[in-house]
């Protein structure tokens, strides 16, 4: 399926209701998400049941992303190891740095051959989340040819830099920017964070509009009912062609 | 493969599974199936094959599995299965 990409449906990796519905929303894309919203002790379950789920389920008429878990963290190697056997359309990298990325893409590298994938079938989609990534993402994005698209997770970066968020987003103008601007350059999607609160509209459209002006290609949604909202907002930038 | 200890994956919520596994006494694949009896007269058998399916795949000779079934699909019974069969060695 062709890389649209204007809206990102983010579900839990460990709620099977969630994940098997995702796909019924109309989103371009499914991020089953082993990170956020699923502790610690839960990060085995819900890394076999997205894999059960990916061999399983029919995900034809939808792009099929999971996001994993840092290599930082006791989770994230694993989940490389694991999902890339169901071949997703892509990886997102949680707390990307260019070290992780170039790992990752090792990692890939030996792993597609093994199972006998088309080389660099799995893609990469490389999470900014902290100060120190926004600022590094040049070399972040440069670290591997498997990146078509970046996310960009304000939510994380509030919390790395202690920021308090808004609806107006305001504080995330330049960080928004620089994205926007760093993917343009680069020829890639650049995804917009989430609006989290999913039962303002208004607050959603306005939201995604900003995004839009500033250059971003597409944004993530934490709920079913924001797809269509960020989807009009979204679909003319699908003329403009990007390199995928 | 085999199981040391009692152990446990998935949940009590729609379309899950909670999936509690422990070893017996070379007593062989023991499954104890918990769900509606609706969904256990038309369903009781498949779930049982998948069970026993992969616990042959994991190579688990001797085990006792109590399913509590909330309406889950067969990928997410074969999941919390092998989840849970992962924390029980």
């Amino acid at each position: 399926m062709k890389n649209k990409r204007r809206t990102m449906l983010f579900v839990s990796g460990n709620r099977p209701k969630l994940v098997q519905e995702s796909s019924v929303f109309g989103a371009d894309a499914v991020v089953f998400d082993l990170t956020n919203g699923v502790e610690d002790s839960e990060k085995d379950c819900a890394r076999i049941l997205v894999k059960e789920a990916i061999d399983f389920l029919d995900f034809s008429n939808v792009e099929v992303i999971v996001k994993i878990n840092s290599l930082d963290s006791e989770f994230g190697v694993k989940d490389v190891e694991i999902i890339s056997k169901v071949k997703p359309s892509a990886i997102m990298v949680s707390k990307a740095s260019e070290d992780q990325i170039k790992k990752i893409d090792s990692m890939l590298a030996k792993l597609e051959r093994q199972e006998g994938f088309e080389e660099k079938a799995i893609k990469l989609i490389p999470t900014i989340e902290t100060a120190y990534a926004l600022e590094d993402i040049q070399n972040i994005i440069s670290a591997s040819e498997r990146i078509n698209a970046v996310f960009f997770d304000a939510e994380g970066l509030a919390s790395d830099i202690d920021m308090e968020r808004t609806k107006g987003g305001e504080e995330i103008l330049y960080a928004r920017s620089r994205v926007a601007m760093v993917c343009r350059v680069a020829g890639i999607n650049a995804i917009d964070t989430y609006f989290v609160d999913a039962n303002d509209y208004e607050g959603l459209e306005k939201d995604s509009q900003k995004a839009k002006s500033l250059g971003f290609t597409g944004k993530a949604a934490v709920d079913g009912r924001q797809i269509d909202t960020i989807q009009t907002i979204f679909v003319n930038r699908q003329e403009m062609r990007l390199v995928i | 493969m085999e199981i040391t200890k009692a152990a446990q994956a998935g949940a009590l919520e729609a379309r899950d599974v909670l999936v509690t596994v422990e070893p017996n006494n070379n007593r062989g694949v023991q499954i104890e199936l918990k769900t509606k009896s609706v969904i256990k007269k038309q369903f009781g058998k498949q779930i049982d094959r998948v069970i026993r399916e992969k616990v042959a795949e994991l190579g688990v000779e001797n085990i006792n599995i109590k399913v509590e079934d909330k309406g889950a699909l067969d990928y997410t019974i074969i999941a919390r299965v092998y989840a849970a069969i992962e924390r029980a060695v």
